[in-house]
Formats: structure tokens, C-alpha cells, sequence
């Protein structure tokens, strides 16, 4: 899809040059993360694909054309853009600042509409509430929502990411992160992302290309690039704690079956049922959902002593936090250090329960892991 | 236009009422005088303040016209800035008597030297603020703009001149003050307006026709600075929106 063959950047009265000899390849449908300590040449490379920077020397292709013969605007039209600092007009509503491509490629105004709405429910904004709101009405994680959202509204097959979460806090920016790669898991498009974040490209890539003073050090597979570290600089980039780091590669979804853990108990369950339950359990608790099979709370052994009704509805304690299905069991982690739980009740976007995992999950994937 | 106009010259009256008061309470002389005058006089005195303003008017939309367009190029070309930049202050700094009279020899006597020497007068304002306004935008805004594929064309008048329009009002304003002061001592070069009673008044020593040109000068100075002020506010009524959340 994109490719980048002996790419090389020298800026204006510079002798070393920014980006050197760089060929890199990215698959239709891939999200290639560059990754790299500042001024490594990262932003440059993703800059002379759309062009902002024409390179020196080397050649770009997109989908086998020629990206230095084409016209840049239309180029740039087709190439969603994303940076750190969003960008965003503060003198346009969110609508219109969403709409700037679509109008630029003059598309007519219905259909304009259409599309504005329904990327703003698509990257979680409803359209109803925020269409008309200036960009300073709105906190930082829904501005790099509307960044995101302006970047892929015209459908574009390719899109450039340029630290796109590096300006919110790190509750905020996993969240983004998470429903970012659900997007992407439905609209499959071709991302090179560029990040210092290692955990984040291990997280978010399907490839990373590690760079280092302007050339390309290694691309492989974040599986590959923690197993196999091609140099010094490489491991000592990923860190000495590869196994925790792991835990970014792996979704909670993917262990949740494996994990097979007994299923929650209704409100309506009598004490008999709780007892026996209790005692079955690894982690001495049972969780309890209502019909519709959404998370109430959970019961540990102290509850049942101190119960205070019949039904199992009667006496449970509320959850602090849950994690989604989506997210890697890095966030499961956390969630289970913030809560001081050796467990944590995964639900989905529903909030409709989907199973719990534990530390001891956690332990057998990094020891089956190394 | 008319009620434009109107305002003035009410305004003119309600000062003169005022002065009048004054005058009662003690020395009837200069400005029972002055009063006497503009009273006696007040068509005249109305038909200057109205060349008077046409004079600035149109001087303005040359100047601003001219001034934003120098200040969109050199925004776009660094090494130029500095040099126009430069200029613009030099024609600043020339005295206005000084400057009116390099005007004759090219122009002649008459209406035109005048708004040629008020636009030289009034560029630098116009021309930094718009200069300043454009490069001062957040670099963020513009390259996001460039990277989603907008041309220069559409950057310039959707994004970049919107966002500085603020700046470059402010400019207009301080230009437009100047002006009106300016334009009084154009009389000198047959421009018209109330200079002429200003000037006709030094060389008379009649002193109220001096101080009834300086109020209407300053009554028109102060409306316009008003009048723009409070168009570009309404102007602007998205920008309430932004800055009240």
C-alpha cells in the first residue's frame, strides 16, 4: 500500500540529513507504528508521504503510483491527517471543521451531512450535542476525538498519525487507544502512526519500525521486536520488561475463554447456592448481574457473613472499576493495581458482563509466553 | 449615512450646550464666542465635518485594501517583511506638514494629494497588524489545514485572514483615528474638511473657528473609533460563542 524506497530528507542548510536511505513497506490494512527518541526522523518520514516536506532523494509509492508525480493537494485529500496538536479551527463549529475535506472535495451538501454524523457516533460524539459547539467548549479528549474524526470522514484508505494521543492524560489516551483499534478493527484502513511511546506502538501496531538518527534500525512485529531485538538500541528501547509489555499485545477477549471461569450468579440467588459458589471460587468471590446480564457487584466471603436480606441482590458490593473485553491485559492490570483486587469483571461495550480474569490468568500468559 | 450624520452633529449640539453651561458660570468671552459661532455657522461647520469624513472614508477602504494586501504578501515572504515593514514606518515618521508638501509637486493642490498622503500616513498600522495577525496564528491550525489537502488560496481566506481579523481590525482602528487627525492639517493642501476652518482660524486669529474645527475633528475621531469597534464586535458574533465557554 505504501512504500518508501531509499527515502531521504536533508533540510535546508543541515549536513546530516533528517531521514537517510529509508525503505520501509506498510500492507493495505496495517497500522505501522515509527517509533523513536525525538528528532529521530520519525515525523519527517510521515511528513514527505503527504508531502509536507518534499523529500531529497528516494521514491514514495501509494497503492504502486508514484506519490512525487502527483498533484500534492489531491494527494493530501485522500490521506487522512492527524497530529498531536489537533489543529482544530477555533473559529468553525465542530461540524464544519469535520466537514473541511468533504467541502474541499466538494461533495454535496446532504451528503456532507450524512457523513459528518455518522463519523462523530463513530468516534463516540453525538452529533445532536456537539455539532454546533465551538472546539474551546470542548475538553482535550473530545477535541482529539473530533481530530480523528475530521481526519477519516471522507474515507480515506491511508491515514497519517502524528502523536495523535500524546496530549491527554494517560486514563483518556488508553481509552482513545482502545476504541481507536475497535474502529479500526471495522474500517480496516492502511495507518502509519508515529509515536516515542514503546508501549503505545506495542499496543497499537501491527508493525514497528524502530528509527534511530534518521534511519530505520528495525521493522518487525511487535511479537518479533520483543523476542528478537535486532541491536542494543532495540532492547534497550523495549525495555528490560519484556513479559509485562506483552501484556499490550494481548486482548482481554483473547483469554476470557481459555479462562473459562464459572458464570455470575442472578440477583435472586438464595444463600445456599452463594455459599456453595464462594467455596468453588479461586478468587473467593462471585459476581452477581441482573437479567439482562449486566454487572451489579460481587460478593466476597466477609459479604455473606455480614449479609444483610435473602437474595444474593440484597447484600453484594458495588465494583470500582471494570475493563472492557477491548482492552489488553496491560489495562486489566492496572485495574486490578488500582482496585488492590487480584481480579477484575470484564464486561463489554454494553456493560453487559463477560466473564472475570485474574493475576494467576495474567502470570500463566507471560510464563506461556517466555 | 443620514443618521450617521445626525448623531454628530446632536452630539455637537449637546457639547456646545455644555460649554454653554460652563460659560454662564464664569469668563463669557472665548466660549460664549465659540458658541455664538457654531450656532451662527452650523451648516458650514456640518458641510466640512461632512467632507471631512468622506475624505477619511475613502482614504480608509485605499488604505486598508492596500495595507492587507501588502501585509497578506509579506506574510508569505520572510525576507521581504522586514524591508516593506521598514518603509512603512519611514512614511510614519515623516511629519505630516512635511510629507503633504512632497505631495504638491506630484499631485497638485487639491483632494487627491490629500488621500495620497493619508494612505502613505496610515499603511503601517494596517500592514503589521495583518503581517503580525497571519504569522502569530497557532502553526498547528495552518499545517493541519495544508495536510488535509486545503490550497494556499483556501488556507488564506477560510482560516488564516478569519483568525487574524481580529488584529488586523485593531489595526484599522488606530488607523482611522490617526487619519481623522491627519486629514485636518490636509486642508493645508486643499483637501478640504475641517482644517480649513482650523487653518483659516490660525491665520484670522479667530479663535472660535479654530476650537468649533477641533470638536468637530474630535467628535468624528471619537464616533469612528466607536462605530468600528462596535462593528467588528457584531461582526464577530461566532467569536462570543468561542470566548464565552
Amino acid at each position: 500500500m505504501i512504500k518508501l524506497e531509499g527515502l531521504t530528507k536533508v533540510f535546508k542548510g543541515h549536513n546530516i540529513p533528517a531521514v537517510k536511505d529509508l525503505n520501509l513497506e506498510v500492507n493495505e490494512g496495517d497500522v505501522c507504528v515509527l517509533v523513536g527518541p525525538s528528532g529521530c526522523g520519525k515525523t519527517t518520514t510521515m511528513k514527505m508521504i503527504n508531502r509536507l516536506y518534499e523529500p531529497t532523494g528516494g521514491k514514495i509509492y501509494i497503492r504502486g503510483e508514484d506519490a512525487l508525480q502527483m498533484d500534492p493537494i489531491k494527494l493530501r485529500l485522500d490521506i487522512g491527517y492527524v497530529i498531536q496538536e489537533i489543529g482544530l479551527f477555533p473559529h468553525m463549529t465542530i461540524y464544519e471543521n469535520i466537514a473541511t475535506v468533504p467541502n474541499e472535495k466538494q461533495w454535496p451538501k446532504d451528503q456532507v451531512k450524512e457523513k459528518v454524523d455518522n463519523v462523530m457516533s463513530l468516534v463516540g460524539l453525538d452529533p445532536e450535542i456537539f455539532k454546533n459547539r465551538y472546539p474551546s467548549a470542548l475538553s482535550g479528549g473530545q477535541r482529539q476525538r473530533v481530530g480523528v474524526a475530521r481526519a477519516m470522514v471522507s474515507d480515506p484508505p491511508i491515514m497519517l498519525m502524528d502523536e495523535p494521543f500524546g496530549a491527554v492524560d494517560p486514563i483518556t489516551r488508553a481509552r482513545l487507544q482502545n476504541e481507536f483499534l475497535r474502529i479500526q478493527e471495522r474500517v480496516d484502513k492502511t495507518i502509519v502512526f508515529v509515536t516515542h511511546d514503546i508501549d503505545e506502538a506495542i499496543k497499537m501496531s501491527d508493525t514497528i519500525a524502530v528509527m534511530r538518527e534518521g534511519e530505520l534500525v528495525q521493522h518487525a512485529t511487535p511479537s518479533d521486536l520483543l523476542s528478537a531485538p535486532a541491536d542494543e538500541f532495540v532492547s534497550n528501547l523495549v525495555g528490560r520488561n519484556r513479559s509485562i509489555k506483552r501484556l499490550h499485545l494481548i486482548r482481554v477477549s483473547e483469554i476470557l475463554e481459555e479462562v473459562d471461569r464459572a458464570p455470575a450468579l442472578k440477583e435472586d440467588t438464595k444463600e445456599e447456592e452463594v455459599k456453595k459458589r464462594l467455596d468453588e471460587s479461586d478468587i473467593r468471590t462471585v459476581i452477581v448481574v441482573d437479567r439482562d446480564n449486566k454487572l451489579k457487584g460481587v460478593i466476597g466471603v466477609n459479604d455473606l457473613k455480614r449479609k444483610t436480606g435473602e437474595v444474593a441482590g440484597d447484600y453484594f458490593q458495588e465494583v470500582s472499576d471494570t475493563v472492557t473485553d477491548d482492552a489488553t491485559l496491560n489495562d486489566a492490570l492496572s485495574v486490578m493495581l488500582e482496585i488492590g483486587e487480584g481480579y477484575v469483571a470484564v464486561v463489554n461495550e454494553d456493560e453487559k458482563y463477560q466473564g472475570t480474569i485474574t493475576l494467576g490468568d495474567l502470570l500463566n500468559v507471560v510464563r506461556e509466553d517466555s | 449615512m443620514d443618521q450617521l450624520l445626525g448623531m454628530a452633529f446632536d452630539a455637537f449640539r449637546a457639547a456646545g450646550n455644555g460649554i454653554e453651561s460652563i460659560a454662564q458660570a464664569g469668563d463669557r468671552g472665548i466660549i460664549a464666542h465659540t458658541i455664538d459661532y457654531i450656532s451662527r455657522r452650523s451648516d458650514l461647520i456640518l458641510e466640512l465635518m461632512l467632507e471631512h469624513l468622506w475624505l477619511v472614508i475613502l482614504t480608509l477602504i485605499i488604505a486598508v485594501t492596500i495595507s492587507v494586501t501588502i501585509g497578506i504578501i509579506i506574510s508569505y515572504y520572510e525576507s521581504l517583511a522586514q524591508t516593506v515593514l521598514g518603509i512603512c514606518q519611514v512614511l510614519m515618521v515623516i511629519p505630516s506638514m512635511a510629507m503633504l508638501a512632497f505631495m504638491v509637486p506630484l499631485f497638485g493642490i487639491g483632494f487627491t494629494t490629500g488621500v495620497v498622503a493619508l494612505v502613505l500616513y496610515s499603511l503601517l498600522p494596517v500592514v503589521r497588524n495583518t503581517y503580525t495577525g497571519i504569522r502569530e496564528l497557532d502553526p498547528a491550525i495552518v499545517e493541519a489545514a495544508k495536510g488535509m489537502g486545503m490550497t494556499e488560496r483556501r488556507i488564506l481566506f477560510k482560516i488564516k485572514i478569519p483568525l487574524a481579523r481580529p488584529v488586523i481590525m485593531a489595526g484599522v482602528r488606530t488607523a482611522a483615528v490617526m487619519m481623522i487627525g491627519i486629514a485636518a492639517i490636509a486642508a493645508y493642501v486643499g483637501a478640504g474638511g475641517l482644517g480649513e476652518l482650523i487653518f483659516s482660524g490660525i491665520s484670522r486669529g479667530h479663535q472660535p473657528m479654530i476650537i468649533a474645527g477641533a470638536i468637530g475633528v474630535s467628535i468624528i475621531a471619537i464616533a469612528f473609533d466607536y462605530l468600528l469597534y462596535y462593528g467588528e464586535k457584531r461582526f464577530s458574533v461566532e467569536g462570543s460563542t468561542r470566548e464565552g465557554n
